[in-house]
C-alpha cells in the first residue's frame, strides 16, 4: 500500500529528474536523449497503469507532500477523473516518442523539454492544490514554448512568442482568480476550498471565477482567444505537434473541469447568476467558429488545429451543460471526449507528420492520391477522421453522444442543435481530405512535386531535415512510424467500443460530484 | 471614498498596474516592451498577494491564523502568500528568459523588434 502511495509524487518527480540526464550525459555521448526519454516515458506508463489499477479497483490514492496536513500542505490526488488523463498523457507521450526516433526532431535538449512537458502535464492532472496547479501549468507551458520554437525557420520563434505572451497573461489571469478565492477562504487545497466556498464572501468568489474562466478560455484555445493555437501547432516541428495538440490544451481543459466540479461545485456554480449561459456561449460559439475556420484552411496542420478549437468548444459547452442542467451524462461526455479527442489528434498529427516527411505534402491538395502510395497511413487517417466526425464506433461518437444526450436531458435545445451542426461541418472538412486521399488521382501532384529521391531539388516547404534524410536513406519513413499511426487508429476504434467501460469507471466520481 | 483610498490604496495600485501591463502588451509595437508589459502584469499580482497578507480587510480570513502553541491568544500572519509570491517570481523569471531568447532569435532573423515591421517583412516572404 505504501509503495502505491509513493507513485503520484514519483510520476511527477521522475520525469523532472530524468530531464536533466539528456543534457548531462550529452557532455560525453551524442545520442543518449532518446534512450533516456524512452526509458522514462515507458516507466511512467507502467507506473500510471499500476496506479490506475489501484484507483479503479480499490480506492483513491492521496499523497501528502512532506507529510503536512491538508490545511497548509500540498496534496497529490489520483482519483477516477485524474487517472484517465494520466493514462492518456503517458500513453501518448510514449507513442509520440516512438515516432520521433526516426521521424525527429532529435538532439538532447529536445528530449529535456519533452520530459519537462510530460512532468508538467502529469502535475496538472495529479495536483490537489489550486496554486500548485498554476505552477504546473507554467512548467508545461514553458516546455511547450521551447518545443514550438525548435521548429524550422524563424516563423516558429514568432509563433512561440505569440503563444508565450498570450499564455502567460492567461496563466496570470488564473492566478488572479486564485488570489481572490484565497482571499475569501484562506486555503488553497481543492477539498478544503469546496467546503469553505459556500460560506465565503460571494463577491470575491465570483470575481475569482470570472478571472479563472478567462484564463482557461485562452489556455484551452476558445474563440476568440484561440489566435495563438493555429500558428503554434502549424509552426512546431512535425514530431512535436502531435504531443502538444493531444495533451497541452487537454490538460488545461481537464483543470478547468476539475475547478468546476471539485473546487466550486456544481450546486454553487448553478446558483451564480449568468454563469452557465456564459460558459455555454463560449463553448458553442467556439464549436461553430472553429469548424467554419477549419473548413476554409488549405494547410492540413492548420485545419486540424482549428478543428481542435471546435472540439474543445464541445468540451466547454459540456461543462456548461453540467452546470446549467446538473447533468451527469454531460460530465461523462466531456471526459470521454477529452480523452478521445487527445488520442484522435495525436494520431492525425502523426499521420500529417509522416506524410510531410515522405512527400513534403502539407496542403490538402497535395494529399491527392495518398491512398495509393501509402495505403496504411491513408487508411488510418481515414479511420481517425471518421472518428473525429463522430461516426460510430469511433471514440468521437461516444463523447459527442453523451454530451448531446446530456443537453437533450437538460432541455438545452440550442446546445444540442450546435452539436449536430458541428458534426455536419466536421464532415465538411474531413470529407475534403478524404476525397483528396482516395478519389483524386495523384498524377498532377507528382508532376509538380518530386518524390523523396529527388528532394535535393525540392520546394520551399520541404524542410531541410527531410531533404538530408531523403538524400541519405532510401525511405525516410520506417515501418515503426507507420505502425504508431495505425495503433492510434485501432485504439480510437477500440476506445469507442470501450465508451461504456469508461463511463462505468467514472461512475464513483460522478456520483460523488452530484451526491 | 477617500477613506477607502487610504486604507485600500494597494488594491487600487494593483489594478492600475494590471491595466498598465495589459495595455502595454496590446498597444506597444515593440516586442521587448510587450514582454515588459507581461512582467508588469505579473508584478501586479505579486503585489496583490503581498497586500492581502498585510491589510486586514473587513473580516477577510486569508492571512491570519491562530498560533499553534497558544490558540485563541496569539494570531500570526500566514507565510503562505509570501511563499506563493516567491514561487510566482521564479516562474516569471523563467518565462522572461524564454521570451527574451525568442525575441533575440526573431531579431537576428528579421532584424527588427517592431511588430508592424515584422508583419511587413513576413508578408513579403
Amino acid at each position: 500500500m505504501s509503495s502505491i502511495d509513493l507513485l503520484p509524487p514519483l510520476l511527477i518527480a521522475a520525469p523532472i529528474l530524468a530531464a536533466t540526464l539528456p543534457i548531462a550525459l550529452g557532455l560525453w555521448f551524442d545520442r543518449t536523449g532518446w534512450s533516456v526519454a524512452a526509458a522514462t516515458t515507458s516507466g511512467l506508463f507502467v507506473g500510471a497503469v499500476a496506479l490506475a489499477n489501484e484507483v479503479y479497483t480499490g480506492e483513491n490514492v492521496i499523497h501528502r507532500l512532506g507529510g503536512y496536513p491538508r490545511e497548509y500542505g500540498i496534496e497529490l490526488v489520483a482519483d477516477e477523473f485524474s487517472m484517465l488523463i494520466v493514462l492518456l498523457v503517458t500513453a501518448v507521450a510514449t507513442g509520440v516518442l516512438a515516432y520521433t526516433r526516426r521521424g525527429g526532431p532529435r538532439g538532447n535538449t529536445f528530449y529535456t523539454a519533452y520530459l519537462l512537458l510530460v512532468a508538467g502535464l502529469l502535475g496538472i492532472s495529479l495536483t490537489g492544490d489550486v496554486f500548485n496547479l498554476f505552477v504546473f501549468l507554467e512548467i508545461s507551458s514553458i516546455a511547450t514554448y521551447a518545443l514550438v520554437a525548435s521548429g524550422d525557420g524563424p516563423e516558429a520563434a514568432v509563433a512561440a512568442l505569440k503563444y508565450l505572451i498570450l499564455g502567460t497573461v492567461a496563466a496570470s489571469m488564473y492566478l488572479i482568480g486564485v488570489a481572490f478565492v484565497f482571499m475569501a477562504t484562506g486555503t488553497l487545497n481543492m477539498v478544503e476550498l469546496a467546503a469553505a466556498i459556500p460560506e465565503a464572501n460571494a463577491t470575491l468568489i465570483r470575481a475569482g471565477i470570472g478571472f479563472m474562466i478567462v484564463g482557461f478560455a485562452v489556455k484551452v484555445a476558445q474563440w476568440p482567444l484561440h489566435t495563438w493555437q493555429p500558428s503554434a501547432y502549424h509552426r512546431a516541428p512535425d514530431g512535436v505537434t502531435p504531443l502538444i495538440a493531444a495533451l497541452v490544451s487537454t490538460a488545461s481543459a481537464y483543470a478547468f473541469g476539475r475547478i468546476i466540479v471539485t473546487v466550486f461545485g456544481v450546486d454553487y456554480l448553478a446558483a451564480v447568476p449568468n454563469l452557465a449561459p456564459i460558459v455555454l456561449t463560449i463553448g458553442c460559439v467556439s464549436v461553430l467558429a472553429g469548424t467554419v475556420l477549419a473548413v476554409i484552411q488549405t494547410d492540413v496542420k492548420r485545419m486540424l488545429a482549428y478543428s481542435s478549437v471546435s472540439q474543445f468548444g464541445l468540451v466547454i459547452a459540456a461543462y456548461g451543460v453540467v452546470v446549467a442542467g446538473e447533468s451527469e451524462t454531460a460530465l461523462v461526455g466531456a471526459v470521454v471526449h477529452l480523452v478521445g479527442h487527445g488520442l484522435l489528434k495525436a494520431g492525425l498529427f502523426l499521420g500529417a507528420a509522416l506524410v510531410a516527411t515522405s512527400y513534403g505534402a502539407r496542403t490538402v491538395d497535395e494529399y491527392a492520391g495518398l491512398a495509393k502510395r501509402r495505403p496504411f497511413v491513408a487508411g488510418s487517417m481515414a479511420v481517425l477522421l471518421f472518428a473525429l466526425v463522430g461516426v460510430p464506433p469511433g471514440v468521437g461518437f461516444v463523447g459527442k453522444w453523451y454530451i448531446a444526450l446530456g443537453a437533450v436531458e437538460s432541455q438545452l435545445w440550442p446546445v444540442a442543435a450546435v452539436i449536430f451542426l458541428s458534426t455536419m461541418l466536421t464532415l465538411a472538412y474531413a470529407a475534403r481530405l478524404l476525397e483528396k486521399m482516395y478519389f483524386t488521382p495523384s498524377a498532377p501532384a507528382d508532376a509538380s512535386r518530386p518524390g523523396p529521391a529527388a528532394t535535393d531539388g525540392g520546394t520551399a516547404d520541404t524542410d531541410a531535415a527531410a531533404a538530408i534524410r531523403g538524400a541519405g536513406a532510401a525511405d525516410p519513413v520506417s515501418i515503426g512510424m507507420i505502425a504508431v499511426v495505425v495503433v492510434a487508429a485501432v485504439a480510437a476504434v477500440a476506445l469507442g467500443f470501450a465508451g461504456g467501460t469508461i463511463a462505468d469507471l467514472l461512475e464513483p466520481f460522478v456520483t460523488e460530484v452530484f451526491n | 471614498m477617500i477613506e477607502l483610498l487610504t486604507s485600500h490604496y494597494l488594491y487600487v495600485l494593483m489594478f492600475a498596474l494590471l491595466g498598465l501591463g495589459i495595455y502595454m502588451v496590446i498597444a506597444s509595437e515593440n516586442l521587448v516592451k510587450k514582454l515588459i508589459g507581461v512582467n508588469l502584469f505579473q508584478t501586479a499580482i505579486f503585489l496583490f498577494f503581498v497586500a492581502m497578507a498585510y491589510i486586514d480587510v473587513d473580516g477577510a480570513s486569508a492571512p491570519i491564523v491562530p498560533h499553534e502553541g497558544t490558540p485563541g491568544e496569539v494570531m500570526v500572519a500566514s507565510p503562505l502568500p509570501q511563499v506563493i509570491v516567491l514561487t510566482a517570481i521564479v516562474v516569471g523569471i523563467a518565462l522572461t528568459a524564454v521570451g527574451l531568447a525568442l525575441i533575440i532569435r526573431i531579431y537576428s532573423e528579421y532584424g527588427t523588434l517592431r511588430e508592424d515591421t515584422l508583419r511587413e517583412v513576413r508578408a513579403d516572404e
